[in-house]
């Protein structure tokens, strides 16, 4: 048997005592993504193998802790991509308009950069206070940080052109308040922003969505997760909901492309057939 | 060098200053029905708007495209890293993208690509370095071998930067070293052996 294959017996022996430990179920990533993250941890664990972090994770929640965060920490800023927020803005700001009351699921929001900068665009179309807005993500920590609603004021040039960027119509500025090297989102964006636990994995479906945002997560997922997924995401939708994945994900080779239609295939905006 | 064509099952590039040129030569002569997928990692912008993708397609009779996440892996394609994602390959033919931190200061990162390519295709992979002025890929290109791959480097002497050539031979000295006219050869030559 050559070295690699050994090593895939590791990570899967890996995998098996989380799952059965911890009850989070990585064994449908996409395994060479995860593998490159697992080294990571090994490294700063000051491990050479992946068989050295199973008594380690099995015993001690703290290394646990760590292998969740070195696996859920993702790149995350405020209009990534400002296109498609701007598309989001032009094409599907107008269809929610024509409810009463609608409900946006932000799944995977990580530390929450994303939604937020979805609740400025709601704000300023005027369509917040009719909009509930529900932000998850299975990494607990991340949710308290998203929950806050301050951020690093490092970035915020280049979110400020984003922002613009993205059909923003006043300042960024006019949306949140400086705090030394800290901004903080104003209270009404916050309180329009449900910040809570969901694991994609293994959690059930969120219902009744007229939008589902789920951004830059599916890449890390393999064909099976994004299946199991995006099922989820068509049982969670309204009949004609919205989909909106990130700008390099596609449903074109799931075998539930049909169930949608797509709207933009360079934002990868799709909505549910019925 | 070994001639293993009937053996390469991927081939995968890694480029960076000097790329748009190399790119130009090596792929543009290449038949629409080549028998390999070759995976392309070119060092560019995170706001690149995909322009050599667009002049390569254009230019060449193979296809050439920006990959999408979990898109199969076919041959005679051509398949170019989207700026700002990882590019990976996992086991079953198809690719996956990432965000993952930037590796040597990359992403898309070389090595990245390379090691996972090598992981997966083991000793039917052909890793090619060319052109740069870092050291990405000289990890990557070392695992490739060490699996059992093939390794070829550009010619440091005449490739239009040296540093990223003479880093991956520092690292893989047994890495088989051509000029870029050659290395289209050696490509060519894999396609007319096969048969």
């Amino acid at each position: 048997m050559e070295l690699t294959e050994i090593a895939d017996i590791e990570i899967d022996t890996l995998l098996d005592a989380i799952r059965r430990r911890y009850d989070y179920d990585f064994s449908n990533y996409a395994r060479s993504s995860l593998k490159r993250r697992i080294n990571g941890l090994l490294v700063k664990e000051k491990l050479d193998m992946p068989y050295q972090l199973i008594p380690r994770i099995l015993y001690d929640e703290e290394v646990f802790n760590r292998f969740l965060s070195e696996l859920s920490v993702t790149v995350t800023e405020m209009y990534r991509e400002p296109e498609f927020f701007l598309n989001l803005v032009e094409s599907i700001f107008p269809v929610l308009n024509t409810y009463q009351y609608f409900k946006i699921w932000h799944a995977g929001c990580a530390t929450g950069e994303e939604a937020y900068s979805l609740a400025v665009l709601l704000k300023e179309a005027g369509l917040l206070n009719r909009a509930k807005i529900y932000a998850t993500d299975y990494n607990n920590k991340s949710i308290d940080i998203a929950k806050q609603g301050i951020y690093s004021a490092e970035n915020i040039e280049q979110s400020s052109k984003g922002y613009l960027k993205a059909g923003g119509k006043q300042r960024f500025s006019d949306h949140y308040s400086v705090h030394y090297e800290a901004i903080q989102f104003d209270d009404e964006l916050k309180n329009a922003i449900t910040f809570a636990y969901h694991n994609l994995v293994k959690d059930g479906v969120f219902g009744e969505m007229n939008l589902i945002i789920c951004r830059n997560v599916f890449i890390y997922f393999d064909k099976d997760l994004q299946n199991h997924v995006l099922n989820l995401f068509n049982e969670s939708a309204i009949s004609k909901g919205f989909l909106c994945l990130g700008n390099k994900e596609t449903i074109r080779f799931s075998i539930l492309k049909d169930k949608f239609m797509t709207l933009s295939e360079s934002n990868s905006i799709y909505r549910k057939k019925q | 060098m070994r001639n293993p064509a009937a053996e390469i099952h991927c081939i995968v590039i890694g480029v960076s200053a000097g790329g748009f040129e190399a790119l130009n030569l090596l792929i543009t002569q290449l038949p629409e029905k080549f028998n390999y997928p070759i995976a392309i990692v070119q060092h560019r912008s995170a706001d690149n708007d995909g322009y050599l993708t667009q002049h390569l397609n254009i230019n060449s009779q193979i296809n050439v495209k920006d990959v999408v996440d979990k898109e199969p892996i076919c041959p005679g394609i051509v398949y170019i890293a989207p700026a700002d994602y990882h590019l990976l390959i996992e086991r079953g033919a198809y690719f996956s993208l990432s965000r993952d931190d930037k590796v040597n200061y990359s992403r898309p990162s070389i090595d990245v690509l390379f090691e996972s390519a090598a992981d997966v295709y083991r000793q039917a992979c052909l890793g090619i370095i060319l052109t740069g002025k870092n050291a990405d890929g000289a990890m990557g290109l070392a695992k490739v071998t060490a699996t059992g791959g093939t390794a070829i480097v550009e010619d440091p002497e005449t490739a239009k930067e040296s540093a990223m050539p003479n880093a991956a031979i520092n690292k893989v000295p047994s890495a088989t070293v051509l000029e870029l006219s050659d290395i289209g050869r050696y490509l060519m030559s894999l396609q007319q052996s096969e048969k």
